[in-house]
């Protein structure tokens, strides 16, 4: 691998507990930058867990224990003192479900400059509009911005909620299974969109769609039962699998 | 012998329909003979001017004022502790046996009589503290008295708002204070003012606790110090002193009327809110 390559995170030797469960296993994995990352693996391999690592959403759930090292730009966001806030502002996060609030368009947009004290009426209404032409929603929404976004289609709910993330500039942005509630030609357009957005974001995607992870991500990991089973450019991991338990998933003889 | 199932469902129908169509008919029967014997007695007049021989003529401005103003200044209190609890016991701490004794503790505090905690404002705060027979202390009782039903509809309107609400507004960068502020309050606000309601119609309808705090006074208050007189306890002197009949029905109307009132605006309130919300 060229040596350009830049890691805006890094997971060393992580493991974590839910309770007396341990759902990741020392694991080991490295984000390059504006690239797209995929996990895989079969459900509760601890690909979303893992996900939910990275910007501390883990923290929520009681009874969470974590150990190793998660370097984001070189600083570990669990060392003491790091301010989850800022963390989570700059690791965003787009759901499983569209999950816009029961609010007007606009005011989704325009909720996390809100919680960032931005009070310039004329930012916001730049920020909304370039965040809401970032995921290409601008021209669905433009002429109903004060409608309730769950009046939108799940499709424009979804990428709403991406521009939702846009206007509080992240640097990386976490999709856990972004299109599994959507139809064929609705996942063909969140795909599209990734492939415009990793030109200037970071992006890491939890996926059970393993053309999806094909078809988008540069790189990939393979996870079962709560370890890295192997992590590769995702044209290898395809292609030439080094590890036999990778070539069962997918070749699609798992289980 | 075994009755068809064609029969059960029939007699089923008939004995649900008749339990709902006895309970609207008790309703509006009370609220019928309430208005019909009272409603003469009600204008302008009535409705304005001071009471002249201990409520046996002139009208009854000064329990209006009083039905208003102790209400108000007793949801002033509740509402901000009761929603305070309610935020701190869903949003601030997990489910630990110290939550589950003060969520105990506020069920119990819901299923006292209210002439105990009319001894113990009495007790406390006119005696106690010095208040006097005063609308502070009549408004501080019935907080204590409204906060628990407050603090439960609070906490049952605030776990009703989902949890996928919050996950969003933290992974945007927000704190648990401002996602509380600015999504899981907004959202639960129709559960509370609901809440709000049922403590102020338990307000304006109460007597017990009201006559040992607020006292019996026929005057306008002046004061938070001055003591006042609510149309429920009015009505109830004028029936019980066998003082003016009329003028207690005439009381009543203006009562149920004034709450059928409130809870209108209420709602009306709450719907204006939502729609603006989700427009």
């Amino acid at each position: 691998m060229s040596a350009a390559k830049e890691n805006v995170i890094t997971v060393s030797n992580l493991d974590l507990w839910y309770g007396a469960f341990q759902a990741l296993i020392s694991v080991n994995m490295a984000v390059e930058k504006q690239k797209i990352t995929a996990l895989i693996g079969p459900s509760g391999c601890g690909k979303s867990t893992l996900l939910r690592v990275l910007n501390r959403m883990n923290d929520l759930i009681p009874g969470v224990k974590i150990t190793g090292e998660v370097l984001l730009e070189g600083r570990n966001i669990y060392a003491p003192g790091v301010d989850v806030c800022a963390l989570r502002a700059n690791v965003g996060m787009v759901f499983q479900r569209p999950n816009p609030f029961p609010l007007s368009v606009w005011d989704n947009v325009a909720f996390g400059l809100k919680v960032a004290g931005q009070n310039s009426r004329a930012q916001v209404e730049e920020i909304v509009e370039r965040s809401l032409r970032g995921a290409w929603l601008w021209d669905n929404v433009k002429d109903k911005l004060d409608h309730s976004a769950l009046e939108l289609p799940l499709d424009q709910q979804q990428r709403l909620c991406v521009a939702r993330l846009l206007a509080v500039e992240p640097e990386v942005i976490l999709m856990d299974e972004p299109c599994s509630a959507l139809d064929p030609i609705a996942t063909a357009k969140i795909e599209e969109l990734m492939l415009e957005l990793v030109k200037q974001y970071t992006i890491v995607i939890v996926t059970h769609n393993m053309q999806q992870a094909a078809r988008i991500s540069n790189y990939s990991g393979y996870m079962l039962l709560g370890e890295m089973i192997e992590f590769d450019e995702t044209s290898r991991i395809f292609t030439s699998p080094k590890d036999k338990r990778t070539d069962d998933y997918i070749s699609g003889r798992y289980g | 012998m075994r009755i068809p199932p064609k029969y059960t469902q029939m007699i089923a129908v008939a004995v649900l329909a008749g339990a709902t169509l006895a309970t609207l008919a008790v309703l509006l029967f009370i609220i019928g003979y309430v208005l019909n014997k009272g409603l003469p007695v009600v204008s302008f007049q009535f409705l304005f001017s001071n009471p002249e021989d201990m409520g046996r003529a002139g009208g009854i401005f000064p329990t209006l004022v009083g039905s208003v103003l102790l209400p108000l200044l007793a949801i002033a209190i509740a509402m901000p502790l009761g929603v305070g609890t309610a935020v701190y016991l869903t949003e601030y701490t997990r489910e630990t046996r110290a939550t589950k004794v003060i969520r105990f503790g506020t069920d119990c505090l819901a299923g006292i009589p209210s002439i105990i905690f009319g001894l113990f404002g009495f007790i406390f705060f006119v005696v106690m503290l010095q208040f006097g027979w005063s609308l502070l202390s009549g408004g501080l009782t019935l907080a204590i008295m409204i906060l628990p039903t407050i603090i439960r509809t609070s906490e049952e309107a605030i776990r009703a708002v989902p949890h996928s609400y919050r996950e969003v507004s933290f992974s945007l960068g927000a704190t648990r204070w401002e996602t509380v502020m600015k999504v899981v309050l907004p959202n639960a606000l129709p559960g509370i003012v609901t809440g709000v309601m049922l403590g102020i119609g338990r307000c304006i309808s109460e007597t017990a606790a009201v006559i040992f705090t607020a006292g019996l006074a026929l005057r306008l208050p002046r004061s938070v110090f001055d003591s006042t007189r609510t149309m429920a306890v009015h009505f109830y002197t004028l029936a019980r002193e066998g003082i003016s009949n009329e003028n207690a029905y005439g009381t009543a109307a203006v009562l149920i009327i004034a709450v059928l009132l409130t809870n209108l605006a209420a709602y009306w309130l709450m719907h204006r809110f939502i729609a603006r919300r989700t427009k």
